[in-house]
């Protein structure tokens, strides 16, 4: 069955097309869904995409945390639904507390965006479940608050459960061992910072980004969470659009 | 009673700053030579109606644990005035 995937567009985001696009070019279902919704449709994975969030004031993610549709994304997170922040997601799911520690401006003063060398290291979440650790990814980072960094009860917490499951090859930002992308414990809830929507295509100079995303449908195409959304919202809106009141 | 209220959000000791660091790096070109361990933060000013400044205070300081600052990266300190006027 092809999965259906949710993706929040906050105003202000603004990879929301390109993860539709991916997702829907490896055989998905992905529609957007306005943050100042309150019911989730019977998805069956979720994307926070990339941008800059309600313009990252206060910090990046630190408004968008109480947007309307995050208590549903938060419900759909603890039952075992599968969660994907990129990016600003990544920030955004922080700032929520369903991922611990933080990220902070780059160690090197500068916005980067370039292409780099990841190493998967965990298969144990939604988004590397198909990857076998040690795998190497060519993916693009496109981020000034990149540099993840948390205290050290919870860095070894992320060690000892395998729950670091993206590291940088060459460290670009700073990151705290090398972090670039983390899961909770189930393994359903992962943020990382690379962009793996934008590497689905060697004529955009890589597709290793498929491998995640379509360890994301895998994932959520199995039974192995139970429909965590509002059935009371009827699928058929979930793709439109609607100002907040 | 109302109460000005300011909020200095600040990186807490130990996490790089680098807007501060630029600003730093920037000095000598202006001649300012003896300028050291320049740290850069944001200021939030409001106001709040409370009985009295313990009570203004404590609704600040749970302000900031929960929304203004980010506690693994960040602290606040809070200055509370009775308001003029």
């Amino acid at each position: 069955m092809t999965a259906t995937v949710g993706v929040v567009l906050f105003p202000g985001s603004n990879c929301e097309f390109d993860v539709i696009e991916a997702i829907n070019t490896l055989g998905g279902d992905a529609r957007l869904v306005w943050h100042g919704e309150h019911r989730l449709a019977p998805f069956d994975a979720l994307v926070l995409p990339g941008g800059f969030a309600h313009g990252d004031y206060l910090r990046p993610g630190a408004i968008a945390r109480f947007s309307p549709i995050m208590k549903a994304v938060e419900r759909f997170a603890a039952e075992g639904g599968p969660v994907v922040g990129i990016c600003n997601g990544f920030q955004i799911l922080t700032e929520a507390h369903l991922l611990p520690g933080a990220l902070q401006k780059n160690r090197g003063l500068t916005f980067l965006c370039r292409p780099v060398q990841l190493e998967v290291t965990s298969s144990r979440s939604v988004l590397t479940s198909d990857v076998p650790p040690g795998q190497r990814l060519r993916i693009p980072i496109n981020h000034f608050e990149g540099n993840y960094t948390c205290d050290k009860t919870t860095l070894a917490e992320l060690q000892a459960d395998d729950r670091v499951v993206l590291r940088y090859v060459e460290n670009p930002n700073g990151s705290i061992d090398d972090i670039a992308g983390i899961c909770n414990p189930a393994g359903n809830v992962v943020g990382l910072m690379p962009h793996p929507e934008r590497a689905i295509s060697t004529l955009l100079g890589s597709n290793d980004g498929c491998h995640l995303l379509r360890s994301l449908l895998h994932s959520s195409s199995s039974d192995r969470h139970p429909a965590g959304a509002d059935a009371t919202a009827a699928a058929a809106g979930a793709g439109r659009l609607r100002s907040e009141p | 009673m109302t109460f000005s209220i300011l909020v200095e959000v600040t990186l807490r000791p130990g996490i790089a700053d680098p807007q501060g660091t630029t600003i730093e790096r920037a000095l000598p070109a202006l001649g300012f030579d003896s300028i050291r361990g320049v740290r850069t933060g944001k200021a939030i000013r409001f106001s709040i109606d409370a009985d009295e400044e313990a009570t203004a205070r404590a609704t600040v300081d749970d302000l900031c644990r929960r929304f203004l600052t980010n506690p693994v990266i960040e602290e606040a300190s809070v200055q509370v005035e009775p308001a003029i006027g």
